[in-house]
């Protein structure tokens, strides 16, 4: 028996690298094509060379300082977003669980809205921090609200929580914007998607968002065995409370620096990790690192479609997941009767 | 079929809930800029004011409280029947998709529709009416089941979904817009009355008149809803066509009322639980009593809205919504 679970695991780990290695392929496509493909054409030589450092024409100052930190963007905060829901959804066990419908994109809002009012000349790491206290309190809220209740909380009760909490922080947002006469620049920001990325916000953010996710998959068994049962997992020795602490930590993180690059994206997060279960099972050392890279993969395509859908326009990326998103989520509730 | 001494709460219950509305309507047409004081306020209604006052009592506060309080009103009722359609003490009105589904047809059609100025408000709650009932009707639809009817989790998560969505929808299309376009679709959306005209008091009149008694005439058929589907089914109630009735109902209320007022929350969820905790459960007790306290509620929320925060004010909305998140906090506490 013991050696045949072992043999199991030896296999599954395996397929696991498979996988990955297939879709971090995928992913290195996406990402040149994402950079290839614009309004402006550019040839696959000066992509390489816009790569390499090898050559200076404006075409390829224009990648380099454009497009290259876009996309680069698109593959940070898809992955962000992607890694953030599969740790809600495995630490809830809730299948509905995604950064947006938790109240979390909304507090990172509210809290925009409040610092751009207060300090309008903000610089971009203020913004960045306000909206991951922001982020905090939205979530802060949601989960707070739902642990009130010793018996603890339906997946439903607490969409309707995420969702009456977000509809405040929303108001509040919106409150503040019209009072200070700034709903313009607040708009901007939320629905801002990627444009305008420039490599001094990714040097800010991205090794944030790095060592989040190596937290997240250094927690990943932890995690595997929560979303079980916590019994189970306090059965097995671990720390409950700091566990979670710790993955809550790392949702916001993921978050509230996401929200502060691209503004509100929902149902990314709940998207991929259901996507990635279809191949990977329900271990999340294997769903957390495929959950990331689809979901940098998911962004990239998602930003192109944006950019080329009605060119030279841009389509917000903000809308095209949203509207992506609601059938997923349509399907999610169709099919998840048993979870409810 | 009641007790007296229930009646006789109801009856107390009711008449305090009149005394508290009238006292804040005296309130909210004494305050503001212009000069209108407590003691003329009688005179000028009976109709022996000067011009000046006629015209400020009549021309812009007396609608202006009519529609708040007629709109607080029809929210709650429709809370309470999705309260009771959904058998869950948290929906609200926005839940079905009310408030986006308004507010992307009002963002829509303001960006995309010019029409001329002097049309122009009468257009707006035709779009908000007409996206918020298009939006139900989706969620309907998608939460419908071939066996059972509308499941009531169902359409609730359905509705979370498309609410989030044409949120983001939204965002998008006043991103895109001018600054002062901007500025009037937040206000919109934060519901910031804005329909404050004898026309939009008309507008919202009917709806009432016709669909409260249509609503406390179903009411006994919503405490068996409230006992469950199978119960329903047991005692022969067409459920399916009951809960259609029903939902429709609701969504004419809510759409009504928003498509006056702009997006307005939480009304429609705090007015049916503060009255089931007055007077308890039953429907034909508490659905009078959630219409008062609903009206009430905005009312209070548009006084304190517009009077403390000079000179701009502070939309009746986001005043509800401060307000109704610390009691929502406390609702699932409580639980």
């Amino acid at each position: 028996m013991i050696k045949n679970a072992k043999k199991n695991e030896i296999k599954k780990k395996l397929e696991f690298k498979y996988i990955l290695a297939a879709s971090l392929a995928v992913l290195l496509m996406s990402f040149l094509t994402a950079v290839a493909v614009g309004a402006a054409e550019v040839s696959l030589s000066q992509v390489w060379q816009a790569l390499t450092f090898s050559g200076s024409s404006d075409k390829i100052i224009m990648l380099q300082e454009i497009r290259i930190p876009r996309t680069t963007a698109a593959v940070v905060v898809g992955a962000a977003l992607a890694a953030a829901g599969a740790i809600m959804q495995g630490m809830t066990k809730n299948p509905l669980a995604d950064p947006g419908l938790f109240g979390l994109t909304a507090g990172a809002n509210a809290a925009l809205a409040f610092s751009l009012a207060i300090f309008p000349t903000l610089n971009y790491f203020g913004t960045m921090l306000s909206s991951f206290l922001g982020a905090a309190l939205g979530a802060g809220l949601v989960f707070g609200i739902a642990s009130i209740n010793k018996r603890g909380f339906s997946p439903f009760r607490i969409v309707l929580a995420g969702s009456a909490v977000s509809t405040f922080l929303y108001a509040v947002a919106e409150g503040v914007g019209i009072y200070f006469q700034i709903s313009k620049d607040v708009s901007m920001w939320t629905a801002g998607g990627l444009v305008g990325v420039s490599w001094l916000q990714l040097k800010l953010i991205a090794p944030f968002v790095l060592l989040s996710l190596a937290a997240a998959f250094f927690l990943s068994r932890q995690l595997t065995i929560l979303s079980l049962r916590e019994e189970i997992a306090v059965g097995l020795g671990q720390k409950v409370f700091r566990t979670k602490i710790f993955l809550f930590l790392i949702i916001i993180t993921l978050t509230g620096l996401s929200v502060a690059l691209v503004g509100n994206i929902v149902f990314l997060g709940l998207m991929i990790p259901h996507l990635v279960r279809a191949v990977a099972g329900r271990d999340y050392r294997f769903i957390l690192p495929l959950s990331a890279v689809f979901g940098a993969i998911f962004m990239l395509l998602a930003d192109l479609l944006g950019r080329t859908i009605n060119a030279p326009y841009e389509t917000p990326v903000v809308a095209i997941i949203a509207m992506l998103g609601l059938p997923f989520f349509l399907m999610i509730v169709n099919r998840g009767r048993s979870d409810f | 079929m009641f007790k007296p001494e229930i009646i006789k709460k109801q009856k107390i219950i009711i008449f305090s809930l009149m005394i508290l509305i009238v006292l804040t309507s005296l309130l909210n047409l004494v305050f503001g800029n212009s000069i209108l004081t407590l003691d003329r306020i009688i005179p000028v209604l009976l109709g022996q004011g000067e011009f000046n006052e006629n015209f400020i009592l009549f021309s812009i506060r007396l609608p202006r409280l009519l529609i708040t309080l007629m709109a607080g009103m029809a929210l709650a009722l429709s809370g309470s029947i999705l309260q009771g359609l959904t058998r869950n003490d948290l929906a609200d009105p926005g839940i079905i998709g009310i408030n986006s589904g308004a507010g992307f047809a009002v963002a829509l059609f303001f960006l995309y529709f010019p029409v001329e100025a002097g049309k122009f408000i009468y257009f707006l709650p035709l779009a908000a009416f007409g996206g918020a009932l298009i939006t139900a009707i989706l969620i309907y639809l998608f939460s419908y089941d071939k066996n059972s009817g509308i499941k009531p989790i169902k359409l609730i998560l359905v509705g979370v979904g498309f609410s989030t969505a044409l949120s983001g929808a939204m965002m998008v299309l006043i991103s895109s817009a001018d600054r002062a376009k901007v500025e009037f679709i937040s206000r919109w959306l934060a519901g910031d009355i804005w329909g404050t005209d004898c026309p939009f008091v008309l507008a919202l009149l009917p709806w009432l008149l016709i669909l409260l008694p249509a609503a406390l005439y179903k009411a006994n058929r919503l405490n068996i809803l409230a006992l469950g589907h199978s119960v329903a089914v047991g005692v022969g109630m067409k459920v399916k066509r009951e809960q259609a009735i029903l939902l429709i109902i609701a969504v004419g209320l809510a759409a009504a009322a928003v498509s006056v007022t702009g997006g307005i929350a939480f009304v429609g969820l705090m007015a049916p639980h503060i009255a089931k905790t007055l007077v308890g459960k039953r429907n034909q007790l508490f659905i009078p009593v959630a219409v008062l306290t609903g009206g009430w509620l905005l009312l209070a929320a548009d006084t304190i809205g517009t009077n403390i925060f000079q000179p701009q004010g502070i939309a009746a909305g986001i005043m509800v919504a401060v307000i109704g998140a610390p009691y929502f906090v406390y609702l699932i506490a409580k639980k």
